[in-house]
């Protein structure tokens, strides 16, 4: 597998790293001159001096026998393009885009960068798991299958807790899959009772969390999804 | 016809004063709020009170797009220093906002070139110079 990674920042010279120790071929590309230099020292020819947003670059590093391209440079834009190209003009089967700003997701997404990975979209879910201050964590979004899991915490006074999971009214396309209840978690059947302080995991199709939300949080309690 | 120019260098502020000037509404952006002077500039009446807009925002921030009227434009031109910022916004605008006419500006020949080819209006300024250059060339 040959992979090429735009930007020699900390996120793309580790991923190198990682992928030369995997036996991978890598070529990895840095426009700044100053940091090329010093990434050279370690990485030797696996490194490219160049501004990976433009053709004869990508074409240099020999984009055409390409299998993955990773952009994780620090700009959005050049990420997303360098992404595009690689994909619409020459091909390459499977790309990953870094987003650094968060607010730029939707861009990504309308222009089809998939997956685009933000850093500090993973850590406020991590944060989200570890203080679940908001009722609802989505742990895992599959796009292509269109599912999604979630996980909630069940309240008190909520119309869920006290009720055997087959009589809470949950939306068709939802399905509790697991229930943690004092620090271990179990597959619960049709006839578990739902307790207050349950966490509750849930696969669904998206767009579904704000019917599923107001069922485990206290009655005229705001949804905060 | 509303015309948006998001970049507010040499090319984007010319562009403004002569679209205005022809009758057109015309709405500016730029990351920069001192570039609102390239627009008063050799100017009897200042931007705003001859009609025209200007907006301080980045580009790829919706909201600034949505508050310099993206939503209503007839033709949208992307004119900023930066090709893959003009790109980018160019496709947001034809593809999210779906304004009429895109115009970008892409100084990178070889990219100006294969996003045309993809249906994105690019004018290249590095190309013009080396046409012209070569008829210069030429002609001599």
């Amino acid at each position: 597998m040959y992979v090429i990674i735009a930007g020699a920042g900390k996120v793309g010279w580790n991923l190198a790293r990682e992928l030369i120790a995997k036996d991978r071929e890598v070529t990895l590309i840095e426009s700044n001159h100053d940091r090329f230099r010093v990434v050279e020292q370690e990485l030797e020819y696996a490194v490219q001096y160049g501004d990976a947003s433009e053709l004869w670059v990508l074409e240099r590093a020999g984009i055409q026998r390409a299998d993955l391209v990773i952009a994780v440079t620090g700009d959005d834009e050049d990420n997303i393009l360098i992404c595009q190209v690689a994909r619409e003009k020459y091909g390459v089967k499977r790309i990953v885009a870094r987003v650094n700003n968060p607010r730029n997701l939707a861009h990504f997404k309308m222009l089809g960068i998939q997956p685009a990975v933000s850093a500090t979209d993973l850590i406020l879910r991590l944060i989200e798991h570890e203080v679940p201050e908001y009722g609802l964590v989505q742990l895992l979004a599959l796009e292509e299958e269109h599912l999604e899991i979630i996980e909630l915490e069940v309240l008190d006074g909520s119309p869920a807790v006290g009720r055997q999971i087959q009589q809470i009214p949950l939306p068709k396309g939802s399905l509790v899959i697991s229930v943690l209840r004092s620090g271990s978690g179990f597959v619960p059947n049709a006839q578990e009772v739902i307790e207050a302080g349950d966490q509750v995991l849930l696969i669904l199709d998206p767009g579904l969390e704000g019917q599923i939300t107001p069922l485990f949080a206290p009655l005229g309690a705001g949804a905060s999804a | 016809m509303f015309i948006l120019i998001v970049g507010c260098g040499r090319v984007g502020s010319a562009v403004a004063k002569r679209s205005l000037d022809a009758g057109h509404e015309v709405s500016v952006m730029d990351v920069d709020p001192r570039s609102h002077e390239r627009l008063d500039r050799d100017q009897t009446t200042n931007w705003e009170d001859a009609g025209g807009q200007f907006t301080v925002g980045t580009a790829l921030e919706v909201d600034g797009l949505i508050a310099a009227g993206i939503d209503r434009a007839d033709v949208f031109i992307a004119a900023t220093s930066g090709d893959n910022t003009n790109l980018v916004i160019s496709q947001i605008a034809q593809r999210r906002f779906k304004v009429p006419r895109v115009v970008v500006r892409v100084a990178d020949p070889a990219r100006a070139a294969w996003y045309a080819e993809q249906g994105l209006r690019t004018i290249c300024p590095t190309q013009i110079a080396i046409d012209q250059v070569e008829q210069v060339l030429l002609a001599g």
